[in-house]
């Protein structure tokens, strides 16, 4: 197939066969991270610049090792040390950069929308690096290339999302992608982080996370979005812990090869134990690996279909 | 479109020894050499002088498949190509690479494959084999090893066509 999209802005806008072809595209890039010179010609001569309104160390440094493995020159913006603190609006921000000639903008901020925004005004292309609790579309690309390449399919599998689903972005852009594929979708946490008519989405409820795991194929943790009032839906991070958090006991209901994923960073002690975060069954690291694979791939077929 | 059988199976097959029985010759054996075939067509075509280096020396070579879109210096003239997967499982530094393709043309595909072996490592040597050179170049690189040379017009194609993915072996001539 031939890629037409200038952005990435969700997964909600994408076709299940535009993700399988971002997989498989991913797969071919992903050799390059384990060679000795780690850097193919590809996007020379391209721009990509980086506009992150919220923190960021994992997604940020993955689309820059990507687009910088590619040859693409890399520009970051943080917002603590941009003209945002002047009181620039994004609009502004975006014609201006867009006068500089960048080939693509990934963006982060915390109102949903954002990247959709920034899409219509400008000729680039627009990547969501997340939107507030919207979406986080290169996060759910790499954590079905993690699934996929684990576990050999997707299809059959029983994936189970643990934690705070409402603020989630990534647990909303894995909702998306994974109910392209003949898939167990379950939702667990405590009732205030479930948002009203998450079925509707076509996922599972089960407030009781030790029901909620058994025989899962994939249980995917989630941190509390504190930066978003997460705490204030809860008594107490201890309860909280008590209840939602991913302990070897949890293994021991889920299938025998389990995979445990999270997408980062992770608050050890609370929503997973340090045995269960550095055990045999975490792929949390190779995530992140994939992560970069993943970018790869989006960055040259977006550059690609925009030119 | 008018149609022209150029090579037929048989010939395939001879011309193909024959390029095997250069390598060996060239190469005093087939010590210290490795196989290359670029996708697609390259990849089948290294294949089968392995089948046939391993008949005649009792060796077999080392083979990797190398995708050179990521390479290409018209990457982004063409509509997004695929990008395929390189798979070299062998160190090929100090070996001599006998890169694969099915037709020679301008030569910008061997530019973009050596590119791409040279980020993989340092040969001692690389040499270039190929079933058809159909002439036209626009690099300077020539081929050690030809098939058959033919000229092609500018209202001809050269088309080879292998089993393995195309069902039946042949090279035809389109012509308008």
């Amino acid at each position: 197939m031939n890629w037409v999209k200038k952005d990435l802005l969700g997964i909600k806008g994408l076709t299940k066969e535009e993700i399988l072809f971002i997989l498989e595209t991913a797969e071919s890039f992903k050799e390059i991270s384990l060679r000795e010179i780690k850097k193919v010609p590809t996007l020379r001569g391209k721009t990509i610049i980086t506009l992150f309104y919220e923190p960021s160390t994992r997604t940020r440094t993955s689309f820059e090792i990507a687009a910088k493995r590619l040859s693409a020159d890399t520009i970051n913006i943080s917002a603590s040390t941009s003209s945002y603190v002047k009181g620039e609006t994004l609009k502004d921000t975006a014609k201006n950069l867009e006068s500089m000639r960048p080939d693509v903008i990934i963006i982060r901020h915390s109102m949903p929308g954002a990247p959709h925004m920034l899409a219509g005004m400008i000729d680039s292309s627009v990547v969501n690096g997340g939107d507030g609790s919207h979406e986080h579309p290169t996060q759910a690309l790499l954590d079905l290339y993690t699934i996929k390449e684990k576990k050999g399919r997707l299809d059959g599998l029983k994936i189970v999302i643990i934690g705070d689903i409402i603020h989630s972005r990534v647990a909303r852009s894995n909702i998306f992608a994974l109910r392209h594929f003949n898939v167990d979708i379950v939702c667990s946490g405590p009732p205030t982080m479930m948002p009203p008519n998450l079925e509707e989405l076509g996922v599972r409820v089960e407030y009781d996370m030790n029901k909620a795991v058994e025989d899962a194929d994939v249980i995917m943790m989630l941190r509390i979005q504190k930066e978003r009032g997460g705490t204030s839906y809860i008594p107490s991070i201890r309860e909280y812990s008590t209840l939602y958090g991913l302990k070897a006991s949890h293994i021991e209901r889920a299938k025998k090869d389990v995979i445990i994923m999270h997408p980062g960073p992770i608050n050890r002690g609370v929503e997973i134990t340090d045995e269960v975060a550095d055990g045999p069954y975490s792929v949390i690291l190779d995530q992140v690996e994939n992560g970069v694979a993943v970018r790869m791939g989006i960055l040259y077929l977006l550059t690609g279909s925009a030119s | 479109m008018k149609k022209k059988v150029f090579l037929d199976k048989k010939a395939i097959d001879r011309t193909l020894t024959r390029i095997t029985h250069e390598i060996l010759e060239k190469n005093e054996g087939c010590d210290n050499l490795c196989l290359i075939g670029i996708r697609t067509r390259g990849v089948y075509l290294a294949k089968r002088i392995q089948d046939k280096i391993k008949s005649i020396e009792k060796k077999e070579l080392p083979l990797g498949i190398l995708d050179i879109t990521m390479y290409r210096d018209d990457i982004f003239k063409l509509k997004t190509p695929a990008v395929k997967k390189t798979d070299i499982s062998f160190d090929i530094n100090n070996k001599i690479v006998i890169l694969i393709d099915d037709v020679m043309h301008t030569g910008r595909t061997t530019r973009a494959a050596i590119d791409a072996l040279m980020d993989l490592g340092r040969p001692q040597k690389i040499q270039l084999g190929v079933l058809v050179d159909r002439g036209n170049r626009e690099l300077p690189i020539h081929p050690d090893y030809a098939g058959v040379l033919y000229n092609v017009d500018t209202d001809e194609e050269v088309l080879v066509r292998l089993k393995e993915i195309d069902g039946k072996d042949e090279v035809i001539i389109m012509s308008a």
